[in-house]
């Protein structure tokens, strides 16, 4: 889509950031009482609940795994999180979304160790402002840490993108709408291996390189804030 | 899957014949109540709402649309509630099952029949326009007492909603024409005795429920019972009594909360 | 370190070599180096580094004891729910009572509580429970409450000294089922000190001195009850 305004001037985008700056972020762990983990993150005008249960036995049985458990993630927009009201219920693209998020998590969880189980991962967009898959993954990861599920990893998402010919980490609203390519991705901090990878515009393979540096340098950060979260929630009980 | 042990129901059954609870409220005792409004950006009106543990949100869209046929000259409400998978081990997400529809009717019919919306105001064109008002509800904790916590999650959204004129090119924005809001209190009954705001151990054991949504003079607005026990009219009385009573307390909490 | 709390580790935190130490519960070991695989405590002092789980639901050990809630009663077994990742299996040779085919209903039903032991674990994760022991038997009156399966030790404390000292104070038989779920009997007075006793432990389960800490509590409790 294209418009006239002008998404990247003098060296700044829209909101003031610069090609490299992340929007505000901020990471709650163990929000929910019934779900078994849990987590709420603000990521931009994103806010984003994830919970877990599990693991269970899988049902109905004939989904289940006899070596390992299987991990399903649904990925849900509510109907007030966007500007026209969204019908209640899955859609195509919220399928797609929770089948790509659900490959990433079980590259990282130690399934073998829970046969003919599921893990389920429930991720709810409460607002949403661009990079919603990013928000609900990482907010996932934090809500499966929680629950106490065995990882060797603590997967994190965040996205590049293109704006007026200008290669950009974590696209805006307006930046997501009028950009010229979009890059979201999923790091396994630890190995820097990539769980999550799409990309829809046009981007020259330099172009590619310099958004996917910039989206793991997003991505690593903001592992830095997870942990912290996680940390801040169990430690802090312990420092009267 | 979690089941509730037999001795647990016994146990909570043996406190409540003697006017306690396992939470050490009285019979008649709401829990700890906190309502946070204007909490998703995107809506036109929001608000969280916490009863206990249990946890609701609610979020008012609008849009403009027709209006139904027998009535060209009014606005149009709608309330949706999702049993969201992550409030319960118990819930699955698909379609709607009863429990959920249930929810959305009867806090829908709270705020229709007791005229909160003042839908004649909310007309653009007679026979072609009228706003429409979505209320939709998300149950994100499930620790007994849905109704309530949904009920009192919709009305402090429309309290603070105001209509978008703006992104429909027309006019200014306002705040949603409202008249006093009813406010709902549910009972349970278990055993010959009768508790409000049932906690979800309570909800297990409960025989029937009556929901009684009462205003600011202490009338009637709308009531509903579920379950298949039965109420003496005697206990129906007493549920109203308790509902007024809490209802008023809660009136005030919730016109603190939007800033009355 | 601060002396005052003990270190919480999560997955994939580096935690040592396989050349200075060995592997243990809660680690996994890549390319020769320790890691965490779950969110917990971290006990490195012997030659193994540990990891002990904070959360997450019960992991059966044969031999354990547990509390469990009927959640079926079959032809010739039932279906417990002992908190797991599964449920398990108690069989009617694994009980004290002579059950006919297809009577198991009149012994135990849904929602019955049991004091059972772990039997078995196989492969697939496919859990047996028994009753056949000494102090095991179905559960008549009380209260249940549920903990964090990894609280469990904490409550029951060094030698049981801790909930020892809960039962002598409040005057309530309880019970600490190796699962998280507690059973508790006594006066309602008793069994509400019983219950916030234990909110406290949970709370503030990694902090040192805490033996004393609830002792004084609890002394202090009864001296106002005077």
């Amino acid at each position: 889509m294209k418009s006239d305004i002008k998404l990247f001037e003098n060296g700044k985008r829209l909101d003031g950031r610069k090609p490299e700056d992340l929007r505000p972020i901020k990471i709650e762990a163990g929000v929910l009482h019934r779900a078994e983990g849990s987590c709420y993150l603000e990521w931009g005008g994103n806010k984003v609940l994830a919970a877990v249960y599990g693991p269970r036995e899988a049902v109905p049985r004939h989904t289940q795994n006899p070596l390992r458990a299987i991990v399903n993630a649904r990925y849900n927009m509510a109907a007030f999180s966007v500007d026209d009201r969204k019908r209640p219920g899955p859609d195509r693209r919220s399928r797609e979304i929770s089948k790509v998020i659900s490959e990433a998590l079980e590259n990282v969880i130690l399934v073998e160790k829970y046969p003919r189980a599921a893990i389920d991962v429930n991720i709810e967009v409460l607002d949403a402002e661009a990079g919603t898959r990013c928000a609900g993954l990482t907010a996932a990861a934090v809500a499966l840490v929680d629950a106490g599920i065995p990882m060797k990893d603590i997967p994190v998402s965040c996205a590049a993108g293109k704006i007026d010919g200008k290669v950009v980490v974590d696209l805006g609203k307006e930046e997501d709408n009028f950009g010229e390519a979009d890059l979201p991705i999923a790091i396994a901090p630890r190995s820097g291996e990539i769980l999550l990878l799409q990309m829809d515009g046009h981007l020259t393979q330099d172009e590619f390189n310099t958004a996917l540096n910039l989206a793991i340098g997003g991505c690593k950060t903001v592992s830095e804030i997870q942990k912290k979260a996680i940390l801040e929630k169990y430690q802090k009980a312990e420092v009267k | 899957m979690p089941l509730t042990a037999e001795i647990k129901k016994d146990y909570i059954v043996k406190l409540a014949k003697d006017g306690k609870r396992a939470d050490n409220r009285k019979l008649d005792e709401y829990r700890d109540i906190q309502i946070e409004v204007n909490v998703v950006s995107k809506a036109e009106g929001s608000a969280k709402v916490k009863i206990g543990k249990t946890q609701v949100i609610a979020g008012i869209k609008m849009d403009v649309g027709e209006p139904y046929p027998d009535t060209p000259d009014t606005g149009v409400m709608s309330t949706a509630a999702e049993l969201i998978p992550m409030a319960s081990p118990d819930f699955e997400s698909g379609p709607p099952r009863e429990d959920a529809i249930e929810l959305a009717r009867v806090v829908d019919r709270g705020i229709r029949e007791s005229e909160i919306i003042e839908v004649e105001k909310l007309c653009i064109e007679p026979g072609e326009k009228v706003w429409i008002v979505f209320i939709d509800i998300h149950i994100l904790d499930y620790d007994g007492n849905l109704f309530d916590a949904a009920s009192l999650a919709a009305l402090a959204a429309l309290m603070t909603a105001n209509v978008p004129a703006e992104r429909f090119e027309l006019g200014k924005d306002y705040p949603l024409p409202l008249k006093e809001p009813p406010i709902s209190c549910t009972s349970a009954k278990f055993n010959g005795v009768i508790v409000t705001d049932p906690s979800l151990d309570e909800e297990e054991i409960a025989e029937a429920r009556l929901t009684v949504a009462t205003d600011d003079k202490g009338d009637v607005r709308a009531m509903q019972k579920g379950l298949n026990g039965s109420f003496t009219v005697d206990e129906v009385k007493k549920v109203i009594k308790a509902s007024v009573d809490n209802g008023k307390k809660i009136r005030e909490q919730l016109y603190k909360s939007v800033g009355k | 370190m601060n002396k005052e709390t003990r270190e919480i580790v999560i997955p994939s935190q580096l935690l040592g070599d396989i050349k200075s130490k060995k592997a243990g519960r809660g680690t996994f070991v890549e390319k020769g180096k320790i890691y965490a695989e779950v969110l917990g405590v971290l006990n490195a002092n012997s030659d193994y580094i540990n990891v002990v789980p904070l959360k997450g639901r019960y992991d059966p050990t044969e031999g354990d004891f547990v509390i469990g809630i009927v959640m079926e009663a079959m032809s010739s077994s039932w279906l417990v729910d002992i908190n797991a990742a599964y449920p398990a299996l108690l069989h009617v040779n694994e009980v004290p009572w002579d059950v006919d085919f297809n009577e198991t209903d009149k012994y135990l039903n849904m929602g019955d509580t049991v004091m059972v032991k772990v039997l078995q674990v196989d492969q697939e994760k496919k859990l047996q429970v028994t009753m056949k022991d000494r102090n095991l038997y179905k559960v008549k009156g009380g209260n249940i409450i549920d903990v964090e399966p990894s609280k469990v030790p904490r409550i029951i404390g060094k030698k049981a000294s801790m909930i020892s000292l809960v039962k002598k104070y409040t005057r309530c038989r309880i019970f600490v089922g190796q699962n998280g779920r507690i059973w508790i009997d006594g006066d309602e007075q008793g069994v509400n000190k019983v219950i916030n006793t234990i909110n406290k432990i949970e709370e503030e389960s990694l902090s040192y001195g805490l033996t004393n800490k609830i002792e004084n509590m609890l002394k202090e409790d009864s001296k106002d009850v005077q």
